[in-house]
């Protein structure tokens, strides 16, 4: 990811002056960054060096010896594991579908609330408070008070109707930890949307009323586009930490029933302490990077692209 | 913004070189912060890896707090909490890799011989018990003695032991004109838990589904290994798809799905007492130390408790052996004081201290004779001390199945391998009880799990 970052040279504004001026001027500007690269270098690329070094040993904890060379044997084993594949299958169905389903959810809530009623302030910073909630607190009350077969809330506001002692966490886990994370994100989605509604010009959808435009017309040609940046935005910033979510499938379901709550941070953080295989998660970790590279590069070049829809609209 | 050129370029030098001194204090605190100062003397932190069961929670904790910190007040003792598995992860990784997070660690009879071999443990006999003749480390059950020694010495020191049994409510049993036999068979067992269950109010039986070798498949390795199955045959090729872990594996799952607890895949014992507390099961299969907690935790339940031997099928007796020990990894800091703690919690003035803030029937049981010789313990835990004593003693970890098999354990296998392939396995398994996959998938799966390993590598662990 730093390599991303730090790859993108500004343009250099000290060509027009003289060689001498500019070269110190070059490194005025870069003295002081350089505790900050260099505190960058420490903290992502050595142990990044470390884990490639790891990822090609034979390493497990509860071998004694230590680690031995086994070459690419690690990488290939991630490339023949059907339990990678399936980890980095489940990894994009939960991350493409909780972010969907919390904008649309996030989107409509930010044009409720976008409507002056009493008490509005009050609703907003109730919608917010998911958000606000540690995550691994919100996914244990999730998995106890609220879904537990035997004690827990939902199966008692359900009973009346007929649904008894259903164990959500077994019978539909994937479902119940895709539904917490939209439950997490959407107060997200629903905040940047609204930020964006925000500074919709009145006059506008003042004119459109004035011609005629029905409300459904008015969301689709004007509010819709007008918010479009903002939606991605929401969704890109979404993607990037839902992909990486992990409090939620320890806490709720560790992984389980069998494997199919298991996604990659899962997966990863199981090979180092359930199989005490530090090469085999090692190159795991590299190839999730190089994965999380390619994805990144291309999500930067929407970023991009967002930014400039930002300053054209302003 | 040029004018003071060696102002900015000291400040940047001076900037980077803090940084440089706050990373070496970071890298430095952090690679000194595991090796407290003292070595053997009887001072200092001890910190403790435990896992979070009633009679450590409950017990262990608050009278480490109230009076044994306060009997020896140079030393402080910290407790790190866990479950069972992730126990496990935690002392192995801390322990293979000698970092010394941990003065003491709770293991049990399948890491001990394991970790002593790979000298991982402190040697209690040689270094504590033979100078300690307080501790009477001879009053020790003997079987639980022998599940924690490797070449004849001690390597941890047992806080409490157990085997397995079946509990179940006497009132249900009477209502529904059922009567428990002493040493039920599976069979009756199933037939029982059918008549009983009623979907919505009470589960027939529960039973661990939760993912794990010391979870799952504790209980469902006991029903193998009675069913006439087994882990690895005497070639050490695995059995997970043989015709006996099949039908013990399919009755264990159907048992579950049709008469066990809604939510079986996430419950361990901690779980399946509350639930047995609360009046949801009418028979519950798991360890005999659950006794202690129901007589305790909820007194109610336990006046209408029944007590029955391991369900069988093809052999005598299925009970598991187990112990929750305490033992000191080898070239840890603090060690004499580590030995006071250790010595302390498992000792017979423990079972005492227990007995006069709780009652004799919370004393941890199962792990000396001299408790199942004291009157005012046979007398408060009439109940359910004959039936565990017994269990215990009927446990051969040497022979636990029906054919000869080329390891020790009975619901494990001690080899290291054990320790990944049993979750592995478990998690299969759990799979299946959720329904997610059949139990042919799950033990497929599980097959190749440990068809990865070739025998040579597993006859060597």
């Amino acid at each position: 990811m730093a390599v991303v970052e730090t790859g993108a040279a500004p343009p250099s504004v000290a060509e027009v002056r003289p060689r001498g001026a500019s070269r110190r001027e070059a490194w005025q500007r870069r003295l002081p960054l350089l505790p900050a690269l260099i505190y960058t270098i420490v903290v992502t690329q050595i142990p990044f060096l470390v884990t490639l070094w790891y990822s090609f040993q034979n390493y497990f904890f509860d071998v004694p010896g230590g680690a031995h060379w086994t070459g690419v044997s690690n990488y290939s084993k991630v490339f023949t594991n059907a339990a990678f594949r399936g980890a980095l299958w489940r990894s994009v169905l939960m991350t493409v579908v909780a972010v969907l389903v919390a904008m649309i959810l996030g989107v409509a809530f930010a044009l409720l609330l976008d409507r002056k009623f009493i008490g509005r302030s009050v609703v907003r910073t109730l919608i917010i408070t998911p958000f606000l909630v540690m995550p691994a607190a919100a996914a244990l009350v999730w998995a106890g008070p609220m879904l537990d077969p035997n004690f827990g809330l939902l199966n008692y506001l359900l009973e009346p109707f007929g649904v008894h002692h259903v164990a959500w966490l077994s019978t539909h886990a994937l479902g119940s930890v895709i539904v917490v994370m939209i439950w997490q994100w959407t107060p997200f989605m629903t905040l940047i949307v609204l930020a964006g509604l925000q500074g919709q010009p009145a006059d506008v959808l003042e004119a459109a009323k004035v011609d005629g435009a029905g409300v459904l017309a008015t969301f689709r040609e004007l509010t819709f586009p007008f918010l479009r940046p903002y939606i991605e935005l929401g969704i890109l910033l979404g993607s990037i930490y839902l992909v990486n979510v992990f409090d939620a499938v320890r806490l709720m379901t560790n992984g389980g029933p069998g494997t199919v709550t298991t996604n990659l941070p899962f997966y990863l953080y199981e090979q180092v302490n359930n199989a005490f295989d530090v090469g085999g998660a090692a190159a795991t970790g590299v190839v999730t990077v190089i994965l999380t590279i390619i994805v990144a590069t291309f999500a930067l070049r929407m970023f991009a692209r967002v930014f400039q829809f930002e300053g054209a609209g302003s | 913004m040029s004018s003071p050129p060696f102002r900015l370029r000291t400040l940047g030098a001076v900037g980077s070189v803090a940084a440089l001194v706050a990373l070496a204090a970071c890298s430095s605190s952090s690679s000194s912060g595991g090796s407290a100062s003292g070595n053997s003397s009887s001072s200092g932190t001890v910190t403790v890896a435990v896992v979070s069961n009633p009679l450590i929670t409950g017990q262990m904790i608050p009278l480490t707090r109230s009076v044994f910190e306060k009997q020896n007040p140079g030393i402080t003792v910290k407790f790190a909490t866990y479950t069972e598995g992730d126990l496990r992860a935690a002392i192995e990784k801390d322990v293979a890799t000698h970092s010394n997070a941990f003065n003491v660690i709770m293991i049990g009879p399948y890491e001990t011989p394991l970790f002593a071999k790979n000298g991982w443990l402190t040697d209690l006999t040689t270094t504590f018990t033979n100078n300690d003749p307080g501790y009477d480390a001879s009053d020790l059950l003997p079987s639980i003695a022998k599940a924690l020694s490797y070449k004849g010495d001690l390597y941890a020191a047992p806080f409490y032991g157990e085997s397995s049994m079946v509990f179940y409510r006497k009132d249900m049993f009477q209502a529904a004109g059922l009567t428990m036999p002493q040493h039920p068979t599976w069979a009756q067992v199933q037939s029982f838990a059918a008549k009983l269950n009623v979907p919505g109010k009470q589960s027939g039986i529960c039973l661990r589904g939760l993912a794990g070798w010391g979870d799952n498949m504790a209980a469902l390795d006991t029903v193998v290994n009675t069913f006439g199955g087994e882990w690895f045959n005497m070639n050490w090729q695995p059995q997970l798809t043989s015709p006996a872990f099949e039908a013990a594996t399919n009755f264990y799952v159907n048992l579950i799905r049709k008469y066990g607890e809604p939510g079986a895949s996430s419950d361990s014992f901690n779980q399946l007492l509350t639930l047995y507390g609360q009046g949801k099961c009418a028979m519950w299969y798991d360890a005999t130390v659950a006794a202690t907690s129901i007589a305790t935790t909820y007194p109610q339940v336990a006046t209408n408790t029944g007590y029955a031997f391991a369900p069988v099928n093809k052999t005598q007796s299925s009970g598991w052996l187990w112990t929750w020990s305490l033992g000191i990894p080898q070239g840890t800091s603090n060690a004499g004081a580590a030995w006071k703690f250790v010595s302390w919690a498992t000792s017979k003035q423990y079972a005492s201290l227990v007995a006069s803030k709780y009652g004799w029937a919370a004393v941890p049981p199962g792990t000396r004779t001299s408790l199942y010789s004291n009157p005012s313990y046979l007398a408060a835990a009439s109940a359910f001390a004959p039936i565990t004593i017994a269990s215990i003693d009927g446990t051969d970890p040497n022979h636990p199945t029906v054919n000869p098999v080329p390891y020790v354990g009975v619901q494990y296998v001690d080899i290291p391998q054990f320790e990944s392939l049993g979750v592995a396995v478990g998690q299969q398994i759990a799979g299946a009880i959720a329904g997610t996959e059949s139990v042919s998938q799950a033990l497929t799966a599980g097959q190749a799990a440990a068809s990865q390993y070739t025998p040579a590598q597993l006859s060597a662990g």
